[in-house]
């Protein structure tokens, strides 16, 4: 357990077989699945050999009527009901959405997430793209011939915490247990860089079909540190095809478009898009359904004279990325391209003029981010071999602050920590005989409340009445390795845990994911829930006995009110283990942990000295308060 | 992975603080390499990612830690944090929001950078703003030395907590020279 198991890490994994785990880049036009077989990355095709599924999903009466290339086809038919690019509505609420009043769905604006009315019913995003997640799942687990221990799941390095967190429901869904969230241009440099054996700093520009992501890294000796992220998460390939859309409009004077109209323009749009790349024209040729005809030309000149405030756009946060970093342009030993929309001449000649020197195309810019995915995936399931070893260390994208006074922010964790990550702050009453506070927690850059997004209000309760000021309660903000948060709080001068209770301000409640769960027949089978609950009863006993024996062993180490605070503790999540809700059950655990932290740090000093005995006594000396 | 045993090495005193953390004296002038090459091998065996398949509490251990020794590089990285919490180490109250009591000559001082500074901003004189930020730079650096001195040589924590001060408010000017000059170049 926890407290004795320290000077055993590499213990924890057992030595076993090959363990089935992929990693799975859920794109905003297209998603693929990829893993690791006999030491190298593969990209899982579907049984057509096509490595891509488009991330399109179509809804009919009976359900889900079709997911990737036929829901795509016939997007221009049935545009209500064929959900291409939901990656942009994930943790977004409808205000958010960049020309929502030019797509064709039906919104329901629901507090946080928005969600579709579609021919089945409403559906959230998450669930939406569960049905992506799905189909891979049910790939990779035919190709490889059994179920999967998990998956790495990308994200643009972007990504908000609302937006994370969205992700990682749509994945619980799919029945996909996620060994990490990845940001997907940390994905990108991992391949590269284990293909290419770089060390230097490096840039990945990576510019999809919905988002934008720069990542600054270092690579050195089997450590890939991101110095710096930056970007757009509502900018990508989408909005060059809006663009040749709008000037389609612009050109041909035509008369207000019926949504099916519109859908087979913006396909259009974007085959031209993709044509010119090649060529230097594309023609554009459709017959609308009002009997009226498009017959255009688009030249490249014309082109990047349209797009160039979007390719501009991108220059900005590499900007800001690089001074985050403290580095300048000629710190940059390569610049790797990923994204389909990379492909674009003038992305290429931006970038290239930008950084001053040719950008770096030899991987997929379509695949790269699957395949290392799939890599870290075969690492993190303890597939390591002795040879592939290597370290992530990735940044949280924007800042966390909590509200003060007068809706002004107070940043508690700035943009670019490293992560994981905790901050703890302190507040007081002000009020003789409070009892609760609350705290409301926003992610951001700005300085107003209501600039930035709200991730969610905290409240405390069961803080002990005392005077005004008297109570010093600590909270702590904690952001692990997928970049998602929690938080938990403690009044100091009793010892009382005060009592958390989170209401997000996006996405979906706890009761919500049940019920989708419940839907899913799958799901209903294998019961995830009483399983997860099983464990953590395991676990929670394993932690009491741990526990139990350290006070035995180690107890001198405690005078009698730390003592009776962990018994106390011990009898809460004993208390806990009882019922039959996990979430109480995780909060004990959380709470028994707390309590014997000291005592824990304690014990391994005197391991430490054990070990030391008849060394330079100065090493070992104990020098005072750990943590400011 | 490394083998078990690493685990009790010097530099991994979770327990204490920063500066035993690392394995390093307790010192201003520290050697920053030798730091960063600490760091990393601290996180190669405490990163939650070593412990994705280990039981929750082992994983929120690992959590707890890898977070704690991003803390200590941070705050031993930037020369500021790391003589602040030397300060606090030592007792020494740094306490900026009410000791705001600077001498006449230093705010002199700084009165005239400001006005230089707004004069260059207003301008739109990128050069010059420029030239500020690099000024700017080596007193920074400066001032630096002078609390490796006062800290380090001569332990005289109430000056070394005035020069800290001190370079809180250089830092501030540095910073909104560096957001004029990215205002600029919009
Ligand atoms: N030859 C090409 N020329 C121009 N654009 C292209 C070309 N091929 C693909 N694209 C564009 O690339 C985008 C899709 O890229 P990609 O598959 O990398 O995105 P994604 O991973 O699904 O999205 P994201 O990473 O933003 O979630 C689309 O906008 C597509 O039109
Ligand atoms: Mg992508």
């Amino acid at each position: 357990m926890a407290l004795l198991q320290i000077a055993e890490p590499g213990q924890s994994t057992p030595p076993h077989q090959h363990r089935l785990a992929v990693g799975i880049d859920l794109g905003t036009t297209n998603s693929l699945v990829a893993t690791v077989k006999s030491g190298m990355a593969v990209v899982l095709s579907d049984e057509f050999g096509r490595p891509l599924l488009p991330s399109v999903v179509r809804y009919d009466e009976g359900g889900v009527a079709a997911v990737g290339y036929d829901a795509r086809a016939r997007q221009a038919e049935d545009p209500k009901n064929t959900i291409v690019s939901v990656k942009r509505f994930m943790g977004r609420s409808r205000e958010d959405i960049a020309h929502v009043e030019t797509l064709p769905y039906r919104f329901i604006d629901a507090p946080g997430m928005v969600r579709l009315s579609t021919a089945s019913g409403i559906k959230s995003p998450v669930e939406i793209s569960a049905e992506i997640l799905r189909i891979l799942r049910l790939r990779a687990e035919a190709a490889l011939g059994g179920p999967l221990v998990g998956a790495v799941i990308t994200v643009p390095a972007y990504f908000d915490d609302a937006q994370r967190q969205a992700t990682r429901d749509a994945a619980r869904v799919a029945g996909i247990e996620v060994l990490r969230l990845l940001n997907e241009p940390t994905a990108a440099a991992l391949a590269y860089g284990l293909e290419h054996a770089a060390e230097g700093v490096y840039g990945v520009y990576d510019l999809g079909g919905g988002t934008f992501d720069i990542s600054i890294l270092r690579l050195s000796r089997g450590i890939f540190e991101v110095l710096a992220t930056g970007g757009d998460s509502a900018l990508g390939g989408d909005d060059f095809d809006q663009r040749i859309f709008c000037w389609i409009l612009e050109r041909a004077q035509l008369s207000p478009l019926s949504s099916e109209d519109a859908r087979l323009l913006l396909v259009q749009a974007r085959e031209a898009k993709e044509y010119l790349t090649q060529h230097g024209e594309a023609r554009i040729v459709a017959r609308l359904s009002t009997g009226e005809t498009v017959d255009l030309r688009l030249s490249m000149p014309e082109m990047n004279e349209i797009t160039q405030t979007l390719v501009a756009k991108t220059l900005q946060p590499v900007k800001k990325a690089l001074r985050d970093a403290g580095l300048g342009i000629r710190d940059i030993k390569g610049v790797v391209m990923v994204g389909g929309a990379t492909r674009m001449p003038q992305i290429q000649h931006a970038v290239g003029e930008f950084f001053g020197q040719e950008p770096l195309n030899n991987l997929d810019p379509d695949k790269v981010v699957a395949l290392g995915a799939a890599t870290q995936a075969n690492l993190l399931a303890g597939n390591r071999s002795a040879d592939s070893d290597w370290l992530l260390l990735d940044v949280i994208p924007l800042s966390l602050g909590i509200e003060t006074m007068g809706g002004l922010v107070e940043r508690l964790i700035p943009r670019n920590s490293t992560l994981p990550v905790a901050r703890a702050q302190d507040f007081t009453t002000f009020k003789d005989g409070q009892t609760a506070m609350a705290i409301h927690v926003v992610q951001g850059e700005r300085e107003l409340v209501g600039d930035c997004r709200s991730l969610g209000h905290f409240e405390l309760r069961g803080i002990p009445p005392m005077v005004a000021g008297a109570a010093r309660i600590r909270v702590t903000f904690q952001v692990d390795a997928d970049g998602l948060l929690s938080v938990s709080a403690r009044e100091e001068t009793s010892g009382v845990s005060a009592r958390i209770s989170v209401k997000p301000s996006y996405g979906l409640s706890d009761d919500e994911i049940a019920g989708m769960l419940q839907d899913s027949l799958e799901h209903a089978k294998d019961d995830a829930f009483r399983r997860a609950l099983k464990e953590t009863q395991v676990e929670a006993q394993r932690l009491i006995e741990a526990v139990h024996s350290a006070l035995m062993g180690d107890g001198e180490l405690l005078n009698p009110v730390e003592r009776a605070r962990i018994e106390a503790a011990i009898a809460r999540l004993q208390a806990a283990a009882l019922g039959d809700n996990r979430r109480p059950l995780l909060l004990a655990m959380d709470e028994l942990e707390a309590e014997s932290k000291d005592f824990a740090a304690r014990r391994m000093d005197k391991s430490i000295r054990a070990a030391f005995a008849g060394k330079n006594i100065d090493e070992i000396v104990p020098t005072g308060e750990g943590a400011k | 992975m490394s083998e078990a045993g690493n685990f009790r090495r010097d530099g991994m005193n979770f327990g204490e603080d920063h500066f035993a953390l690392f394995g390093l004296p307790r010192a201003f002038r520290i050697d920053l390499l030798l730091l960063e090459s600490r760091y990393r091998e601290i996180q190669a065996q405490v990163h939650p990612d070593r412990f994705v398949d280990a039981e929750e509490a082992d994983r929120r251990r690992s959590l707890q830690w890898a977070a704690q020794a991003n803390e200590a590089l941070q705050t031993l990285k930037q020369p500021r944090l790391r003589a602040s919490y030397l300060l606090q180490l030592n007792g020494q109250e740094i306490d900026a929001e009410r000791n705001t009591a600077m001498p006449a000559d230093f705010l002199l001082e700084q009165m005239e950078w400001r006005e230089g500074v707004q004069e260059a901003r207003e301008a739109g004189n990128h050069h010059e703003l420029e030239a500020f930020h690099h000024r700017l730079r080596e007193h920074l650096d400066k001032a630096c030395d002078t609390l490796g001195v006062l800290l380090d040589d001569q332990r005289d924590w109430p000056t070394a907590a005035d020069q800290v001060r001190r370079l809180m408010f250089l830092e501030k000017l540095l910073s909104e020279i560096d957001d004029a000059l990215i205002t600029l170049e919009k």
